[in-house]
């Protein structure tokens, strides 16, 4: 049974029960009074929106729909700009209810395969943590030659490679891009330190949310 | 005023040969004048950004950020932790406040923390050099020492989101913050009034779904434009390079005709002090910003 089948056996017919114990702030959902200001104040709910703006998925955890939910694009339209915290009369932590909706349904695999923002999301994690710093060339590089499923893909490089041309030669002349990167560039000396504060980190959390399942 | 020391957090975008490498020139130049002391915290980490979200999971974010306060505390002990990055600020405070906040949650991070030989004692302050600008110096203070006033420019401050919420600078409102165009006011420029002040530059999107976010860079510089800024100030990395450098590819594809530059607050400030264009790092702007260059010593 996949990790998606296994916890919505456990949850059965409570999905709010189910995002209140497994996803960050996820408790608060409850709390949503429908008035729609968060999707009103979000930039990425014009161009063109969301599937499901943030308050319409807090109605959808209430009535259950979980694969609805899990599976859709929404939550990774987010730029992180906390517009819709701040503006939320019941002080929801939206942008963190949105984040942990998209890391959960990222841990179960069952966030849309091929979401450019998902795999951006991965990407820059394990960039930043290899080296405790995130390398910024190789973070580029990784952008434009790997496919949305992390695959190598010369072709799509290349092509986009060519588009971000002047972005790039700009940045190397301003010296804000460093081709020496490729060598290794910035790093933390306790890598050892970091990776295995990283491992202890993931064990304790997964430890906490299965007691909770 | 005496010398006043912090524990410093450049944060990866300000390394030599990054992105906002030119940000740290000019605040280097800029605490010189102000008798600032920045120590580099020893082997600081990545704050993991707001979009390692998809792929950190809660614990392993606040424990790359409690690594750095652990190391801030060990080695600079009773300094507050200083940020100029809006992402590395906001990333760091918004894991002390959970780690504060959760009895369960400090025990998690300590015992992780072990793993790399560290434990937190006392947790340190958190800020934004911004807010140490205002609140430690205030406007006044930081009026004394201009040289070179920037009299005649006009400039759009544009304050962005990380800096603003969902913290924000003590005493500032969300929807209008003040602080940046004072500080212009201050260093004897012109704050041109803004209405994309805070509005998103599209964060991490500019780099996994540009269309969109160039949307948004669109607005807020064409509003630059109509309020008659000729060059726009930001106290935030990831908002001056997205608004500076996909220019090129919005003018491509709505036929504008944008080329605006985009500074920081600290290369403003390094200039009205008497600095040189080299001491702001104005050589790092992609747009450069002649008028400004030409006014520097």
């Amino acid at each position: 049974m996949s990790a998606n089948q296994q916890m919505a056996a456990k949850y059965k017919n409570s999905f709010l029960k189910e995002v209140e114990d497994q996803v960050e702030m996820g408790e608060w959902v409850k709390m949503c009074m429908q008035c729609g200001v968060c999707s009103g104040s979000c930039p990425t709910n014009f161009h063109p929106g969301w599937e499901h703006p943030p308050q319409e998925i807090f109605m959808m955890i209430r009535a259950g729909k979980r694969e609805e939910v899990l599976t859709s694009p929404s939550m990774w339209m987010c730029t992180s700009c906390y517009n819709c915290i701040v503006r939320c009369p019941r002080k929801l932590p939206i942008t963190h209810i949105m984040h942990g909706l998209a890391n959960y349904a990222h841990r179960l695999g069952v966030a849309p395969k091929g979401q450019p923002t998902r795999a951006f999301s991965k990407l820059f994690w394990n960039n930043a943590i290899a080296t405790g710093r995130v390398n910024e060339l190789k973070l580029s590089i990784g952008l434009y030659f790997k496919d949305a499923e992390g695959k190598i893909n010369i072709g799509q490089g290349i092509k986009q490679g060519l588009a971000m041309q002047k972005v790039a030669l700009g940045l190397l002349k301003a010296k804000r891009l460093n081709p020496f990167e490729i060598f290794g560039g910035h790093k933390c000396k306790d890598q050892k330190g970091i990776h295995a504060m990283l491992k202890k980190a993931r064990e304790l959390e997964e430890k906490r949310k299965a007691i909770k399942a | 005023m005496a010398k006043k020391q912090y524990a410093f957090y450049p944060g990866c975008s300000s390394q030599k040969g990054a992105s906002a490498s030119n940000y740290l020139t000019s605040v280097e130049s800029m605490c010189k004048t102000l008798d600032i002391q920045l120590t580099e915290i020893p082997d600081w980490n990545c704050c993991g950004a707001s979009i390692g979200y998809g792929e950190a999971g809660e614990l392993p974010r606040h424990v790359m950020n409690a690594r750095n306060f652990a190391l801030a505390e060990t080695n600079l002990p009773g300094q507050d932790i200083v940020a100029t990055c809006a992402a590395c600020w906001l990333g760091a405070k918004e894991s002390k406040e959970r780690i504060e906040h959760s009895s369960l949650l400090l025990a998690d991070t300590q015992e992780a923390l072990k793993e790399a030989g560290l434990q937190i004692k006392v947790m340190p302050e958190i800020r934004h050099m911004a807010e140490v600008l205002v609140e430690d110096f205030g406007f006044e203070e930081l009026g004394k020492h201009v040289k070179n006033p920037l009299k005649g420019l006009k400039f759009a401050g544009y304050v962005g989101c990380q800096t603003n919420r969902p913290f924000g600078i003590a005493g500032e409102n969300f929807e209008n913050p003040m602080y940046l165009d004072k500080i212009i006011e201050t260093m004897g420029g012109e704050a041109v009034p803004y209405d994309q002040k805070v509005t998103c530059c599209g964060g991490a999107l500019a780099f996994s779904e540009p269309e969109k976010a160039q949307a948004q860079i669109k607005d807020i510089v064409e509003s630059a434009y109509d309020n008659g800024a000729e060059m726009i100030v930001t106290p935030c990395p990831l908002c001056q390079a997205n608004v500076e450098i996909y220019q090129g590819h919005i003018n491509n594809k709505y036929n504008t005709k944008f080329n605006i530059p985009v500074l920081y607050y600290s290369q403003l400030m390094t200039i009205a002090y008497g600095g040189s264009a080299k001491d702001a790092g104005l050589n790092g702007q992609v747009i450069r910003a002649p008028k400004l260059e030409a006014i520097a010593k």
